[in-house]
């Protein structure tokens, strides 16, 4: 139990926490409402007049084969990116939990990719993978890859994949030493003693001792990939070639700012909305689970 | 089982050195304790024969191998740690039967050992529970039935008993002593309890700043401390120290405030020495006026019922004198008392070598 200090009752606290809930209102709430409402309307062709057609727009989604297809694929790419940049987080936070000379150095040189804007991150990567300048294509080239993601839609996919992966790692990076430096010096040295090398200590005491923070950014890398990564997609591949990149919050852009079908786009915009929602309940409902020492 | 040898170990930590060369040999199935004030290098020490810390100089020798490059792992020894190191998310039977799968034994062998071990320490209806689901005093329990279950041929402790009540320390101390006899294999116990040291080891490694100043049985210790930090560490209260001058004829010493005492027996050859006496407060006793050796001012009378504490001061100076006194004995604060004392029991230590001289 908490134990909570009881002050006389003052509007103080009503007025500390009333520029969070303004910001909150104004930036979430309100277009929030926005969205739903749009999503409740088909605009006509020519954008002159609106009906109020109650679910249809979410029907028309469900029945429309291009967005089952993103969904899936945002699957696939939330999936791919969690896993990819949270295994090499692990890899390289084991490391540097065991490294004791120039650790804060290293770890410096770590966070700084989370420091980088998502368009300059994405531009990094198209420039390191231009099919004619690209120092990688150039590489691949010498074991019979042809890299070319401006047609390719699997190489587009694997570099937003590795571009927003790469963006991650940092975070993932210091949320995982941090927990393995929680762990007490002495149960790592109790494993040693009883016989187990460094991999099998990594795997059967210290893997299972972070499982907390292992599902906590599991859905913080889920949430990311499906919201986040517009940037990154926006500055490689616009979503292209033919889609194999538009993941959900793209197709919310491309639907509505590009295809101007305001109603499908706010429709999409309320279904990944109730999707955040139900990873933030998810996370605040089981992370809040503690490993005791 | 094995003996294990330290020679010339030395450890530093960048420039600064911690321990200074320590020598000593551990016998086969001896319970050796490692005391001495915080900070004088007992867990470094402890955790070198571990093979947890790297040895800078020396050899250190368990049976008849050179250990200091092998792992802890190759070295063949349990530890039990100050805070238990359980592995949380394991069961009380998964944290003993851990280093026991990881080394291959037969499944049947495990479930053997380990039920074995639980029966020893008490812990059977406690096996599928988690540490966190525990006492202090079993988890520390599991702690040791970890170590048990291995059959090493070491164990170490580093102050396992530190973090238990004083009634559990007691009673753990205890069946810590019962269990190494019983098994009879060879541990080195960390505390800065002299009191846990002297009623578990067979000898006793007294540290001081990285240095072994004495090692020998508790008893050994008790009668010839070898140095003045010795006869001070060991003994509660504290041995006595006070200055004195011993006299032409080595047959009586003076002491800072000119009462005159017999000499303490060894004292022939220190004639004309300034030297510390050293009296454990248990050999002073009260004597009147004609035997009295010397007076004492009392400051602090402590009534403990089986004994009496007196705190004081040598009459006329400064020097703190405490005398313990059997049964309950009624006496005034502030008044005088005359004490004597048994030439035997008179430590003579060299004031500037601290190293006894009788
Ligand atoms: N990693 C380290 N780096 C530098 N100095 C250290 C390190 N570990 C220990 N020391 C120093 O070595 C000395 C001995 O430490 P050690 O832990 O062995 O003491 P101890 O006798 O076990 O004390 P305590 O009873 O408080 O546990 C101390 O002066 C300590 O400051
Ligand atoms: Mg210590």
């Amino acid at each position: 139990m908490i134990k909570r200090v009881h002050f006389p009752a003052s509007p103080l606290p009503y007025l500390l926490v009333a520029p969070q809930i303004l910001i909150t209102l104004v930036f979430f709430i309100w277009p929030a409402s926005q969205a739903l409402y749009q999503s409740f309307l088909i605009e006509d062709a020519f954008g002159l007049g609106s009906e109020f057609v109650w679910f249809e727009n979410f029907q028309l989604l469900f029945e429309d084969d291009h967005y089952i297809d993103s969904f899936l694929r945002t699957a696939f790419f939330s999936a791919a990116v969690a896993f990819l940049s949270m295994s090499f987080a692990l890899v390289l936070a084991g490391f540097a939990d065991r490294v004791v000379k120039g650790a804060t150095f290293y770890r410096t040189l770590l966070i700084w990719p989370y420091a980088i804007a998502p368009v300059l991150a994405g531009a990094l990567w198209v420039f390191m993978f231009n099919p004619t300048l690209g120092i990688f294509p150039y590489f691949l080239q010498a074991f019979g890859i042809d890299w070319n993601h401006y047609l390719n839609g699997s190489q587009a996919m694997a570099l937003v994949i590795m571009a927003a992966a790469w963006k991650q790692v940092a975070y993932n990076f210091l949320f995982y030493l941090a927990a393995m430096q929680s762990i007490p010096k002495s149960v790592i040295e109790a494993a040693a003693i009883d016989g187990a090398g460094p991999i099998k200590r990594f795997s059967t005491i210290i893997f299972p001792l972070i499982s907390p923070t292992t599902f906590f950014l599991l859905v913080i890398n889920v949430v990311y990939a499906f919201f986040e990564t517009f940037g990154i997609i926006h500055a490689v591949t616009q979503g292209g070639p033919a889609n194999s990149t538009t993941i959900l919050v793209y197709k919310v852009f491309n639907d509505g700012f590009v295809g101007l079908d305001l109603g499908g786009s706010a429709a999409q915009s309320v279904i990944l909305m109730i999707l955040v929602i139900a990873m933030t309940v998810i996370q605040f409902r089981y992370v809040e689970r503690k490993v005791e020492y | 089982m094995a003996k294990i040898a330290l020679e010339h170990i030395r450890k530093a930590y960048g420039p600064t050195e911690v321990i200074h060369g320590i020598d000593g040999e551990i016998k086969d199935g001896e319970f050796v304790v490692i005391v001495g004030p915080s900070g004088c290098g007992k867990s470094t020490l402890l955790r070198m024969i571990a093979g947890l810390e790297s040895v800078t100089d020396g050899t250190i020798r368990i049976g008849d191998k050179v250990v200091n490059n092998l792992e802890p792992s190759q070295r063949d020894i349990a530890m039990v740690f100050q805070n238990y190191a359980l592995y949380p998310h394991m069961s009380v039977f998964d944290n003993m039967s851990y280093g026991l799968k990881i080394r291959g034994l037969p499944k049947a062998e495990i479930k053997r050992r380990v039920e074995e071990a639980a029966h020893i320490l008490e812990l059977t209806p406690y096996l599928q529970r988690a540490p966190r689901q525990l006492s202090g005093g079993q988890r520390q329990r599991v702690a040791m039935g970890r170590a048990i279950v291995r059959e090493p041929s070491v164990f170490l402790f580093d102050e396992p008993l530190s973090n238990l009540d004083a009634k559990l320390r007691v009673q753990m101390r205890l069946e810590i002593k019962k269990l190494q006899e019983r098994l009879g294999i060879t541990s080195v116990y960390v505390t800065h309890d002299q009191v846990e040291a002297m009623t578990l080891g067979h000898r006793l490694m007294v540290l001081n700043g990285g240095n072994v100043e004495q090692f020998g049985s508790p008893i050994d210790l008790y009668d010839k401390p070898q140095t003045l930090f010795v006869a001070g560490f060991i003994g509660s209260p504290a041995m006595n120290i006070l200055d004195a001058v011993c006299g032409g004829d080595g047959k009586s010493m003076t002491l800072f405030n000119g009462d005159v005492i017999t000499a303490a027996s060894g004292a022939e050859n220190l004639a004309g020495k300034s030297l510390k006496a050293g009296m454990r407060p248990e050999h002073l006793h009260l004597a009147g006026s004609h035997d009295a050796q010397f007076s004492a001012h009392v400051d602090v009378v402590e009534q403990l019922g089986a004994d009496t504490i007196v705190h004081g001061t040598l009459l006329n100076t400064e020097e703190q004198l405490s005398v313990r006194l059997d049964g309950i004995q009624r006496l005034e604060r502030g008044s005088t008392i005359g004490l004597s004392v048994d030439p035997a029991n008179v430590h003579l230590f060299d004031p500037q070598t601290t190293q006894r001289v009788n």
